[in-house]
């Protein structure tokens, strides 16, 4: 499907010619509806009565939308032994306290590595860019073994405290910051500032929309963990565990296990929708330069 | 790794013409006295840093190379885990295989994806451009929305895809989709390319919008005359930083694939047929507790992944010179 992009590179054409454009548009829209429709289908089916999940042939809309599955979905969570309210908690709290913790933490180092040229810079920058090329699966089984050493096991702070040191995190602030002009730093400095209080003052509130892109990112991670199998107890279980539990119950659950996804996915989306300028105007610094 | 060192000029401190006296390790001292608040800035971050990326890795490699249950000691036991892994252990090899495979179709095909798209969408205008952006961001920030795909490949009459070839009358009885094993590859990869329009695909997007304007005026007048050699000679070797970035996050990404695996094809897969070396090591470190066989699968995931990448980073920095 993209070759059918680079098969037209051998037809010559002006500019911007309209053939040109309409097969790439046409292009797009293609694989914007294979993107969409599966979006598109679950919030359909979060609405459907039962009888119309059963329906041959399927159909993707909605006829006679309804409220049931989330009515459902209610009750559902009303007899389970820990309440709704507490998984959605537990969520909240863990994406907060996790958001909150590595944006500070990010942006300190940031600074210094964006900034200032001292020793071990070099090589701990080097380290982090290295980390972005491995996925956390590989270091899972003796992050278990360091968190039973510090006593983290079953507790909120086991998928808190390494999220603060997400390196993605880390290397799209640095890269952001390094184009700040260093003149606002030195005026700073001029004046007698402390370098705490340059980052404090200056340099925090210019990298505003890099906070915003830390945010969505650790936010699609926290709030789509499932305690990463640190966390045992039920009332300590996040909103994505339960949702998952549901979605398991198979055939007779699959009206509410569209309701509980839908309501999972609208809140990145939507904060996505809001930030995406910000978020856009980070991402144009992080480049790997050479 | 050079390729991410630094763009800037040496420190001030070391520039400066070395006292007879002072050795490079005092002239260093000095430096690092001189900063000590930029260590103090950095230290909450590195010392988790440290602890829960640097010593992890590090110890993965280590126990590795031992027996370990999590009850006893460690016992160490050389290559032994090693020789098991590839000589022995006939699902590691499907694991293996399937990794590769996912690695060498989605890794490409999602980073050309994304890149040609981000391109399409960048000719639009800034509101459509940003309703395209969403759509096709969106899947890889739904969290477990993919489970949708269990129901579009439900094995029944009432999935999607069975329900559609029926109807249209291109088969007769539903397919169990994702029990058989042919079907199941393909299946991964499509759903695994669904959800990788993410950190890449917006980095692209934002590039595409810093290429320097006034580089397309004066390419038009040096000849260029269509829209491939624009993107040839100008926002190709314009973008290559986001490019080599976005190589970085889309293969380490191909290279992780098991939360769709498991989703979809279950736990353990119809005859391993959607095993991948992540599958293999939940398998062994949270099922069997063999520690020491599960960190040499770490070991060897970790290699490959970092492996890759320094190979496609060393090649990418050659595009354009």
């Amino acid at each position: 499907m993209n070759n059918s992009a680079f098969m037209l590179r051998g037809k010559k054409r002006v500019n911007r010619s309209f053939m040109g454009s309409f097969w790439l548009f046409l292009l797009l829209a293609l694989m914007g509806a294979f993107m969409a429709l599966p979006l598109v289908y679950a919030i359909n089916a979060a609405f459907k009565p039962l009888d119309e999940v059963f329906l041959f042939p399927p159909t993707l809309f909605v006829r006679n939308p309804t409220m049931t599955n989330f009515v459902d979905l209610v009750n559902l969570l009303g007899n389970s032994w820990v309440p709704f309210s507490r998984y959605l908690f537990n969520t909240v709290f863990i994406t907060g306290m996790g958001i909150a913790g590595h944006v500070l933490l990010a942006s300190a180092a940031a600074y210094p590595l964006a900034k200032h040229y001292f020793p071990g810079k070099t090589i701990l920058f080097t380290t982090v860019v290295l980390s972005l090329m491995f996925t956390p699966q590989v270091t899972a089984i003796p992050n278990y073994m360091i968190m039973s050493w510090i006593g983290l096991i079953d507790t909120y702070w086991a998928v808190i405290v390494p999220a603060f040191a997400f390196p993605l995190g880390l290397y799209l602030m640095k890269q952001f910051m390094e184009q700040m002009p260093d003149a606002l730093m030195e005026a700073a400095k001029i004046d007698g500032a402390s370098e705490y209080r340059i980052f404090w003052q200056i340099v925090m509130p210019n990298v505003k929309p890099a906070w915003l892109t830390l945010i969505i990112l650790l936010f699609q991670m926290l709030w789509g963990s499932d305690g990463n199998g640190f966390i045992y107890s039920e009332q300590l279980k996040t909103l994505h565990y339960a949702s998952n539990q549901i979605i398991q119950g198979g055939i007779a659950r699959a009206g509410v296990g569209a309701a509980v996804a839908l309501i999972l996915m609208s809140v990145p989306i939507t904060l996505f929708m809001f930030s995406q300028s910000r978020i856009i105007e980070t991402m144009a610094t992080s480049g790997m330069k050479d | 790794m050079s390729n991410a060192s630094l763009p800037h000029t040496p420190p001030a401190a070391a520039a400066k013409p070395a006292v007879r006296r002072e050795t490079w390790w005092t002239i260093r001292k000095k430096a690092m006295k001189a900063h000590k608040h930029s260590y103090i800035l950095m230290a909450p971050y590195m010392l988790l840093f440290g602890l829960f990326t640097i010593l992890p890795v590090v110890m993965s490699i280590l126990i590795g190379f031992t027996y370990f249950n999590m009850l006893e000691f460690p016992r160490f036991i050389g290559w032994q885990n090693y020789t098991r892994l590839f000589l022995e252990d006939d699902v590691f090899l499907i694991a293996i295989k399937n990794t590769l495979l996912f690695a060498a179709i989605t890794g490409p095909l999602s980073y050309l994806a994304s890149f040609v798209f981000a391109w399409i969408i960048n000719d639009l205008r800034p509101k459509m451009r940003a309703f395209m952006t969403l759509i096709f961001y969106a899947p890889s920030i739904s969290g477990n929305v993919f489970f949708i795909w269990l129901i579009i490949f439900s094995g029944d009459r009432y999935g999607i895809a069975n329900g559609f070839l029926i109807n249209l009358g291109m088969m007769l009885e539903p397919i169990q989709w994702l029990k058989t094993e042919k079907y199941i590859l393909p299946i991964i990869i499509l759903v695994q390319l669904w959800l990788s329009l993410g950190t890449g695909f917006l980095a692209f997007i934002a590039g595409l919008q810093t290429v320097d304007r006034t580089l397309y005026e004066a390419g038009a007048v040096d000849g260029v005359n269509n829209r491939w050699q624009e993107l040839w000679y100008i926002t190709l070797p314009s973008m290559k930083p986001q490019l080599m970035f976005g190589a970085v996050i889309q293969l380490t990404a191909s290279f992780a694939v098991a939360d769709v695996s498991i989703a979809l094809a279950g736990f353990p897969s119809v005859n391993y047929a959607a095993e991948t070396i992540v599958t293999h090591l939940i398998d062994f470190g949270t099922i069997r507790f063999e520690m020491g066989f599960a960190s040499a699968i770490a070991t060897v995931l970790f290699m490959l992944m970092v492996g890759t990448n320094l190979i496609v980073q060393r090649l990418l920095r050659k595009v354009g010179e």
